[in-house]
């Protein structure tokens, strides 16, 4: 897919359509729904009291999280094989999404581990510190992705960090997993069906609401950058167009003044 | 092809000769660190003795960056990097050969922090084998995890702050490894040693390949 596009294409450009818009109303009625189901219709855990609640933002996080980091990798084999400008800022899009998606991740874990583990943070969790490296890798990423050069070197750059992401999380996984190789995360509570029935329905419905936001941030993000590419293609020609225009103009101004003299 | 990988790491060890960065700076560089790490805890003799292989890992990494920055940097001037491209080497040679040296300046470095830890912290080898093993395995993939990063940031102005933001968490897997290696070579830890050296040589033949397949299209970038 070709980065030219009309000049005028740009100018007034929005990130939302209706179908955004429609998708942004569905996800913010979701997050009311789930506010409802995480903190008035499901009760306490029998052992985790209130603290379970944080399950339904702490788990769609680390899936979204996951989950984007998997479409950056995609997006950048498809940058490699196809040179696709368009899988290049998805792959930038849906890895700024999973960065934040990782954060949070490891914030309310760490706010859950606070009363459950009585502590702040664990070294002896695999899924703990292989989260961490994982967002450490995507600062990376995202830092290589600011570098200079001309928007086929950054994303031919990128596109080599962003396939090495995967790589390396796999490699960090199972060296941790080796090198203390214990979990004090519980079990996956839902396929062991150890969670009342209201809970593992809240629990999968934070799930969709969480791939909602991200497909809703991801579409908004990617179109923004659709613009900056734009901006930047179209952007310096625009300038020296509107300079020559000012240059002529004053140099017709200038001719006037003489002729009058 | 050996010629060529041969002629580059030439290149790059007779620059280092020259200019003796490696000797008078990284090497005093990763000294100080385990002054510091000494400092730090309180010069306790037998807490320094007992996490030596985890401080002399750190001091390893911090100092392999100071290396990779240089191995970088001795291509972004003056053309360089043009006329590398110039020679018509294979891009897996350069890398290769990039490599090599950096794996023999590291190693250098390596051999001058043994001897810091045995001094400063009292630490002994109960296993010179293994602990040599490991060593190699362990730097090998560190100059070849460096090379590759480094190349793809090449001539970039803002590398010295990315390479340690993009390099030190996809080395974690060996300072885990070569931490636990050494800590069975130095009786510090009971672990199988020989198990993560093997690790260790998993990883830099991985970041070997990864090299050698993908440095041609960083070469045709940088």
């Amino acid at each position: 897919m070709s980065v030219v596009e009309k000049p005028e294409a740009r100018r007034g450009g929005v990130t939302g359509s209706r179908t955004t818009r429609l998708l942004g109303l569905t996800v913010l009625a979701g997050i009311g729904l789930l506010l409802y189901l995480a903190f008035v219709a499901t009760d306490p855990d029998a052992t985790q009291k209130d603290a379970v609640r944080l399950m339904y933002i702490h788990v769609p996080s680390a899936l979204v999280a996951y989950f984007a980091f998997t479409v950056t990798a995609i997006g950048s084999v498809m940058v490699l094989i196809k040179r696709s400008v368009w899988w290049d800022l998805v792959a930038g899009a849906s890895a700024e999404i999973g960065t934040l998606a990782a954060a949070l991740t490891l914030i309310t874990g760490s706010i859950w581990g606070r009363p459950i583990w009585n502590t702040w943070w664990e070294w002896g969790d695999v899924r703990l510190l292989t989260t961490l490296v994982l967002f450490m890798l995507a600062l990376g990423y995202l830092a290589v992705r600011r570098l200079e050069g001309t928007a086929e070197e950054r994303a031919k750059r990128a596109a080599v960090v962003g396939l090495l992401l995967i790589v390396n999380v796999v490699i960090v996984n199972r060296s941790v997993e080796w090198w203390n190789n214990q979990t004090i995360h519980q079990e996956s509570t839902i396929a062991e069906a150890a969670i009342e029935d209201l809970k593992a329905f809240t629990l999968f419905f934070s799930i969709v609401v969480g791939l909602g936001a991200y497909f809703w941030m991801l579409i908004h993000r990617f179109r923004l950058a659709w613009l900056e590419r734009q901006d930047e293609r179209f952007g310096l020609d625009e300038a020296i167009t509107r300079r020559r225009a000012e240059a002529d103009e004053l140099v017709g101004d200038g001719a006037r003044q003489g002729g009058r003299a | 092809m050996l010629s060529e990988i041969l002629l580059v790491a030439g290149k790059d060890l007779r620059i280092e000769r020259r200019s003796r960065v490696a000797i008078n700076q990284v090497a005093p560089f990763s000294i100080l660190v385990l002054v510091l790490f000494g400092f730090a805890l309180d010069a306790d003799r037998a807490t320094l003795t007992n996490f030596t292989p985890g401080l002399y890992w750190v001091a390893i990494l911090l100092a392999s960056i100071l290396a990779i920055h240089r191995s970088v940097a001795v291509e972004a001037g003056e053309g360089a990097r043009e006329g590398l491209l110039l020679t018509g080497l294979r891009p897996a040679s350069v890398f290769l050969g990039k490599a090599a040296a950096l794996i023999a300046q590291i190693l250098v470095v390596a051999g001058v922090l043994l001897g810091g830890v045995s001094i400063f912290y009292g630490a002994s080898i109960d296993d010179g084998l293994l602990l040599v093993t490991a060593l190699v395995g362990a730097v090998v993939g560190v100059g070849a995890a460096g090379t590759l990063y480094g190349a793809l940031l090449g001539g970039q102005r803002t590398r010295e702050t990315v390479l340690p933001i993009l390099l030190l968490p996809v080395l974690s897997p060996v300072l885990i490894g070569a931490t636990r290696a050494f800590g069975d070579a130095m009786g510090t830890v009971a672990a199988d040693g020989w198990a993560w050296t093997r690790g260790l040589y998993g990883f830099a033949a991985l970041y070997l390949a990864l090299g050698v397949v993908s440095h041609g299209v960083m070469m045709e970038e940088n």
